[in-house]
């Protein structure tokens, strides 16, 4: 069944995938809606760029539904639509002709229910919102109105097509929903693990909604095993922790394994179940061992702030110092030097490591291996041009190429790229 | 550090064959509690090495595991062996103390419950 699912306006490449890891989750895909490649159907509203928070999504049932909106950062909402149109007329319309069979179990005399107005790029004050419920009267709701705690939430959502006044195409066109809500994202996880409460934190620590949104997508939850190979302070494990999964992280630098910690730091959660000083060049994995995380999440170093580090000393690597012996003596607390570890060094070890680790028909497939490769190939061919035309982002991230059909191949000019916020999305 | 991590671990100095299992010297360990989780012992269990599990668990004192797994699926049906399996695996915890390299005799020291497995310069 088609539901409309609403984001919030934030981080938009990561709104869909999250939905997409969600569905797998909570086996959406167990049942065939989803097509060969473990993916949902999308649909956009009449006239909507992707950027849009309108979607609709194709999915197996309710119950997954709420199941997905509950656990997810990025959807506002997933609603069961009642009716759209451009107008209050269209929409009357709509809902009067949506079958009665869906609509009456949740207008019936003994429910509990409220309406809630929303717009997206407007704004709409008070007095407009009593209009906009006042103007419902043709559903036949029977049910008391509770503002706190109502049974169903009944969702009234606007949007402008704002776009015109600033000179930008527009993301939204004009357009008003009218739905039930089936479920909503619980943001007040965020304020709770916000980076601020934490008693230690490091120079990069992962901010905790991106760590909840990696925690998604890797499918985090009870009984999995999660490692992060630069675990720093455990921001990341923290999200992977909260949603059920053990934990395990290594990183080289023993200030943060020592001081961070990870999940118990202040929350109550699980300690990882292990924690190690190691390094992701020279892993010191036993023989034979493979196969064994479920997911493997982390923030690879890069950068100067906190640039990663490998074993073995930089002079000594570049040949500049002969090679020495450490004195037996001073072997006990020696701090071993290390040396810089580029970005390239450190995807490879990573790209090592998952092939390596992951377990099988998790969500790492033969499909996902093709689809990188062949990406890889088309990047390496084209990444310059990309550059040169301002817009290697979107080329490679392509928001547009799913849906509308226009691959995400090299044949990318300016014009064919919608606007937003003066940059080429 | 459970001993499913040393489990994982081998010593890896360059040109050691043979590192794995690293011997266990405890000079402090101590049990933790960890959430019982069926499924996840399962799928873990074709994973582990055995007899370095076993021996392990002995160097802590915890002498419950059978030597040998004979039939390991009517094994995993039984509760009995499956919270012996979990408390060996994930909720004996060394604390302080250090594994040993069974080729060359290095010491990897663990300090606070965490293995320190980085190489010295000449290692690498």
């Amino acid at each position: 069944m088609w539901y409309l699912c609403v984001f919030f306006h934030r981080l938009l490449d990561y709104r869909r995938a999250e939905v997409e890891a969600l569905a797998e989750l909570f086996g959406a895909f167990d049942d065939g809606v989803g097509d060969d490649h473990h993916q949902l159907q999308w649909k956009l509203p009449e006239r909507h760029h992707p950027d849009s928070p309108f979607h609709l999504v194709n999915l197996p049932s309710e119950d997954a539904a709420r199941n997905i909106a509950n656990r997810s950062l990025l959807v506002k909402g997933i609603y069961e639509l009642w009716g759209e149109g451009d107008n209050y007329e269209e929409l009357e319309k709509a809902v009067t002709s949506y079958p009665d069979e869906r609509k009456l179990p949740y207008l019936a005399t003994e429910t509990t229910f409220r309406i809630v107005v929303d717009s997206f790029g407007k704004i709409i004050n008070f007095e407009e919102q009593n209009k906009r419920i006042q103007s419902l009267k043709f559903i036949p709701f029977k049910g008391r109105v509770n503002l706190k705690n109502p049974e169903q939430k009944f969702w009234l959502m606007e949007t402008d097509d704002y776009g015109s006044k600033n000179g930008l195409p527009p993301v939204v066109q004009k357009r008003i929903f009218f739905g039930r809500e089936v479920g909503a994202a619980d943001r007040k996880l965020l304020p709770t693990y916000q980076l601020k409460s934490r008693n230690y934190l490091g120079p990069t620590a992962m901010d905790a909604e991106m760590a909840f949104l990696m925690a998604n997508q890797a499918l985090a939850t009870k009984g999995k095993l999660v490692y992060d190979p630069f675990v720093g302070t455990g921001s990341i494990l923290v999200a992977a922790a909260h949603f059920g999964a053990m934990t395990m992280g290594a990183d080289i630098d023993i200030r943060v394994v020592r001081d961070g910690r990870g999940p118990d730091c202040n929350y109550g959660l699980p300690m990882p179940i292990s924690l190690l000083r190691a390094d992701n060049n020279l892993p010191s994995w036993r023989q034979g061992l493979k196969e064994i995380f479920d997911a493997i999440i982390c923030d690879p170093p890069y950068g100067v702030r906190a640039g990663g580090r490998k074993s073995g000393g930089r002079k000594l690597l570049k040949g500049a110092v002969d090679p020495y012996t450490v004195p037996d003596d001073k072997r006990t607390g020696h701090i071993p030097s290390t040396a810089p570890y580029s970005l390239a060094e450190c995807v490879h070890d990573l790209l090592e490591l998952a092939a390596r680790m992951l377990v099988m028909n998790g969500p790492y497939t033969d499909d996902i291996a093709e689809l990188a490769m062949k990406m890889h190939l088309e990047f390496k061919e084209n990444h310059l041009k990309w550059l040169e035309d301002g817009n290697l982002h979107s080329a490679v991230f392509s928001p547009t190429s799913s849906v509308n059909g226009a691959s995400g191949d090299s044949n990318f000019n300016r014009d064919s790229k919608p606007k937003y916020r003066g940059k080429y999305v | 550090m459970r001993l499913l991590t040393h489990n994982m671990l081998s010593c890896n100095i360059k040109g050691v064959t043979n590192g794995f299992p690293l011997r266990i010297e405890a000079e402090k360990f101590m049990e933790k509690e960890v959430d019982f989780n069926i499924d996840f012992l399962k799928s873990i269990f074709s994973k582990i090495e055995w007899t370095a599990l076993v021996e392990a668990a002995q160097s802590l004192g915890y002498n419950e595991l059978p030597e040998e797994v004979v039939d390991s699926s009517s094994m995993l049906e039984s509760s009995d062996f499956l919270k012996k399996f979990h408390h060996a695996l994930l909720e004996l915890h060394l604390e302080e103390g250090a594994l040993i390299c069974p080729e060359t005799g290095r010491r990897f020291p663990v300090s606070k419950g965490i293995p320190n497995m980085l190489l010295h310069e000449d290692e690498v």
